[in-house]
């Protein structure tokens, strides 16, 4: 329903309607800058990549073909915009912002288990992931695409978003022994 | 089915687990997974650490938080200062009306052009026979029945400046005058005064006679 819905706001966007540029905006924005926010780790970055996107979609909606959800599209262009960001940045900023993101693991694992529940462990882990696995493992669980769409918003074949995500599972369970937690897997 | 065979299918089905648990999967791939789940235990202790991965990711994607009012409020500034695309309300007229032709279906485009060719063919051929139709079609005054052209006695009359339409048409009506031409350059009509050719001293009497007409400006003979 939604979906359909989305494919009339584009049509309507692309005779350059406003309001329906507003609706789309109000409906999708928050999901797109998780998204890029999740890529670039910075939120003032993640808030001016959504503006650039949404201004790709007002100027672009003549050209959509209607061949994907158009939330499919959208993080097509949100990806591109933040991978392209990210190149523009420094190494130095990158690291340090990846470091930032990823919590002290001086303590002891059985001291961190100790600390925090498996949940808050588990979540502390998804991002420590690397950018390509966090990108993965958000598509398709948070944005709930399915392997074609994954596939077409990160511009790779089927099977090989298959086996990427189950080699990002595959270090999610490394980084989750690194912290005390067995999961038996793989 | 050998053990290779199992053992291929058991790892191709569990590649599926993280749409399964995202409910992404086709109705038929979802069936073999669900049967795959139902026959073996340790495929349905994994898919519950995928589950948990699920709940995980949802839960750290919705601490993120959302943009401020900033995002959208630079939005709509470039939108508004794009100079690619103006909103529709700033548009001209020939815009819209491309915009309205451009929405329309292909199907329903073709069969409106259909439509108005056979509207112009139509009217084409009405002005045609319009054209051609002889007498009926042309102007004659209720005074003035058929007379060939050229036949006939004619004067060059102005008439007054403060002669009136009404005025003008009761004048020809009451002395069976007949405009043939005009009006030229300076207001001037040629009048058929008689159906037949006038000798000149009766057609120079007339003339003094129209001449001394309050409605009549000017008035000379003509041929």
């Amino acid at each position: 329903m939604q979906t359909s819905s989305d494919e009339v706001l584009i049509s309507r966007i692309a005779n350059g309607d406003r309001l329906a540029m507003q609706v789309l905006f109000a409906r999708h924005h928050v999901r797109v800058y998780r998204f890029v926010l999740r890529l670039v780790r910075n939120e003032a970055t993640a808030e001016d990549l959504i503006s650039e996107v949404f201004l790709d979609v007002w100027r672009q909606a003549a050209k959509f073909e209607g061949r994907s959800a158009v939330s499919t599209w959208m993080l097509s262009i949100a990806r591109f915009k933040a991978l392209s960001a990210l190149r523009r940045k420094p190494e130095q900023e990158l690291d340090e912002e990846t470091a930032a993101a990823i919590e002290d693991h001086s303590d002891d694992p059985e001291v961190t288990l100790a600390k925090k529940d498996k949940g808050a462990v588990l979540r502390e882990c998804l991002t420590g992931l690397s950018a390509e696995h966090r990108e993965i493992v958000d598509l398709v669980y948070y944005h709930e695409k399915s392997v074609e769409e994954v596939a077409r918003i990160v511009g790779i074949p089927e099977a090989t978003v298959k086996t990427r995500m189950f080699y990002a599972r595959k270090k999610l369970s490394e980084l989750l022994k690194e912290r005390g937690i067995d999961r038996g897997w793989p | 089915m050998t053990s290779e065979h199992e053992s291929a299918e058991t790892d191709s089905i569990e590649e599926l687990l993280p749409w399964h648990a995202a409910g992404t999967l086709s109705r038929r791939d979802a069936e073999r997974v669900e049967a795959a789940l139902a026959r073996d235990p340790e495929l349905a202790r994994r898919y519950q650490l995928v589950r948990e991965e699920f709940g995980a990711t949802i839960a750290l994607n919705e601490s993120l938080g959302a943009p401020s009012a900033r995002a959208m409020e630079n939005l709509f500034a470039k939108i508004d200062a794009d100079p690619q695309r103006r909103p529709r309300a700033m548009r001209g007229l020939g815009a819209r009306i491309n915009d309205f032709f451009g929405a329309l279906p292909p199907r329903t485009l073709a069969w409106a052009s259909v439509a108005a060719v056979i509207a112009i063919i139509a009217q084409a051929g009405f002005i045609g026979m319009m054209a051609t139709q002889p007498a009926g079609g042309r102007f004659e005054t209720a005074s003035a029945p058929t007379t060939a052209p050229g036949v006939g006695a004619f004067t060059i009359i102005r008439f007054a400046p403060q002669a009136t339409m009404d005025d003008i048409n009761k004048f020809l009506e009451m002395n069976h005058f007949d405009v043939v031409a005009g009006p030229s350059a300076g207001g001037l009509y040629k009048v058929r005064v008689a159906d037949r050719a006038l000798p000149q001293a009766e057609l120079g009497a007339l003339t003094q006679k129209l001449q001394k007409d309050k409605l009549v400006g000017f008035v000379a003979p003509t041929r």
